[in-house]
């Protein structure tokens, strides 16, 4: 089985832990990942946030190259490039004047078809089906499992039901012998693209996350998105200045909480790259029989 | 991008919102749900509800007001406001549509300066490299914003990780990206 691959610039960077787990959990389960060939940056919330025709423009040549590539359904693991990639599709296929227009500025055509996937689509339709014959271990802890905005809304791109307590993630935290816990800020707004302009209200936001899922007793946090996992990982100095207190919760990409129960070693799914150590996740891996 | 409504009238704010994004603001009865889920409506100067009221009143004096608020900068675009909007209103492509009109009229919050230094080096780093390049974007958007220590600390640990290359990455044919902003220019 083989599918198309978008993995963003942040998963060549910041997040390239994320990269490495997807990968290998995928290759796991008998997927190959081909990425797009020269594929391009999707504008993420600086392109909708100063130009609408270049939010869509720069999506769509990413999307023409898949269809190009002969590609039908492409999996785009990051949350903020899936919403941007997702929408230009949508608004393409809604408004005749945009795509003539696109398509112009591309000078390519487009047929709109594209199967978009993201992180969460992807293991619900190709890896939780295949997923318990290649389980090998538990992780008997406590998971808070975290979406944020981006996979959950809007509603036009999101194909989650529960938009406000979704529960895709936490059958992953079951396959894997965790136990979810039940908690309030699963799909609130981490601060995203706020990180580095400002920086201590994304610490605020992150911060009452992380508070929340500890008074709920998660003892590490499953994400889905690269935003989410810089902004509640690398921003722990900020948010202790913020909330006066020192949070030492884990955040893993739920790609590395699969793979770990797959029984593919820590190093290759990036367990290491993390700001906050993960030994204690690490630690708690067992053999399911055991 | 959004479906444009060509019969709205174009002179007034609220025109114009309508003309550009199709998103009707005279359905909003004020029920207040965008602002109650609003993650940062404590930053703003405008609650997000009273920024759609003031669009619907269409005074004299409001439009200025709303182009030169910091809400329309606040905004994360995180859509908890329209997925609660018992109207469906599309309240976060409003939000993108006033701050691009705030830029285009010069009517910006000077506050929000930084933000726009962010935005602007993210899209240099793209229009050069055709992909993020994370380096390159935090030393443009230092230079824009004057906060040269901001994250100092940061960058060793991340680079010690792999997580922060000196270089960018060019995709080939970055042609195609300097035509995409090119022809996409003050739309």
């Amino acid at each position: 089985m083989k599918l198309g691959y978008y993995p963003g610039c942040s998963l060549e960077g910041t997040s390239k832990e994320y990269n490495d787990s997807l990968l290998a959990v995928a290759e796991k389960c008998g997927i190959e990942l081909v990425e797009i060939k020269d594929w391009n940056c999707c504008g993420a919330s600086a392109a909708h946030s100063l130009n609408h025709e270049l939010a869509v423009a720069l999506p769509a040549r990413s999307l023409a190259l898949a269809e190009e590539q002969g590609f039908t359904e492409i999996v785009v693991p990051c949350a903020a490039c899936f919403s941007r990639l997702a929408m230009a599709q949508f608004n393409i296929n809604k408004d005749d004047d945009v795509k003539a227009l696109v398509e112009g500025y591309l000078e390519k055509k487009l047929s709109g078809s594209l199967t978009i996937l993201s992180a969460i689509d992807f293991l619900q339709k190709y890896i939780y089906p295949v997923a318990n014959t290649y389980i090998t271990n538990k992780l008997d802890q406590k998971f808070a499992c975290y979406y944020g905005c981006l996979l959950t809304r809007p509603r036009e791109i999101s194909t989650i039901e529960r938009h406000e307590d979704p529960l895709i993630l936490e059958e992953a935290i079951v396959k894997i012998g965790g136990k979810p816990v039940e908690w309030s800020f699963k799909t609130e707004c981490c601060g995203a693209g706020f990180s580095i302009s400002k920086t201590d209200f994304v610490a605020k936001l992150s911060g009452k996350i992380l508070e929340n899922a500890v008074n709920h007793g998660a003892e590490s946090i499953v994400v889905a998105c690269p935003m989410c996992h810089s902004n509640l990982d690398m921003r722990r100095p900020d948010i202790k200045k913020q909330i006066n207190k020192d949070i030492q919760i884990p955040v893993l990409f739920i790609t590395q909480a699969l793979g770990l129960a797959m029984g593919i070693p820590a190093d290759k799914l990036g367990m290491n790259k993390h700001f906050v150590p993960t030994d204690s996740v690490t630690k708690c891996v067992v053999n399911k029989e055991a | 991008m959004q479906t444009t409504n060509h019969h709205a009238d174009t002179k007034t704010l609220k025109g114009k919102v309508l003309h550009t994004t199709g998103v009707n603001i005279t359905e909003c009865y004020q029920c207040g749900k965008c602002t109650a889920g609003c993650p940062l409506n404590q930053e703003m100067d405008y609650q997000p509800n009273q920024v759609l009221r003031m669009l619907q009143a269409d005074i004299p004096g409001y439009e200025d007001k709303i182009l030169g608020s910091m809400s329309i900068w606040m905004c994360l675009a995180c859509n908890q406001c329209y997925s609660r909007c018992p109207q469906s209103i599309a309240l976060a492509n409003v939000m993108d549509f006033l701050r691009q009109e705030s830029i285009r009229q010069g009517k910006m919050n000077p506050k929000a300066r930084n933000i726009l230094s962010f935005h602007q080096s993210f899209l240099d780093s793209v229009e050069k490299n055709g992909r993020l390049h994370e380096m390159g974007l935090v030393i443009g958007y230092k230079l824009k914003s004057m906060n040269l220590m901001q994250d100092a600390t940061l960058a060793p640990t991340m680079m010690a990780k792999g997580k922060l290359h000196l270089f960018p990455h060019k995709i080939k044919k970055i042609q195609d990206i300097k035509k995409i902003f090119t022809k996409t220019k003050n739309k």
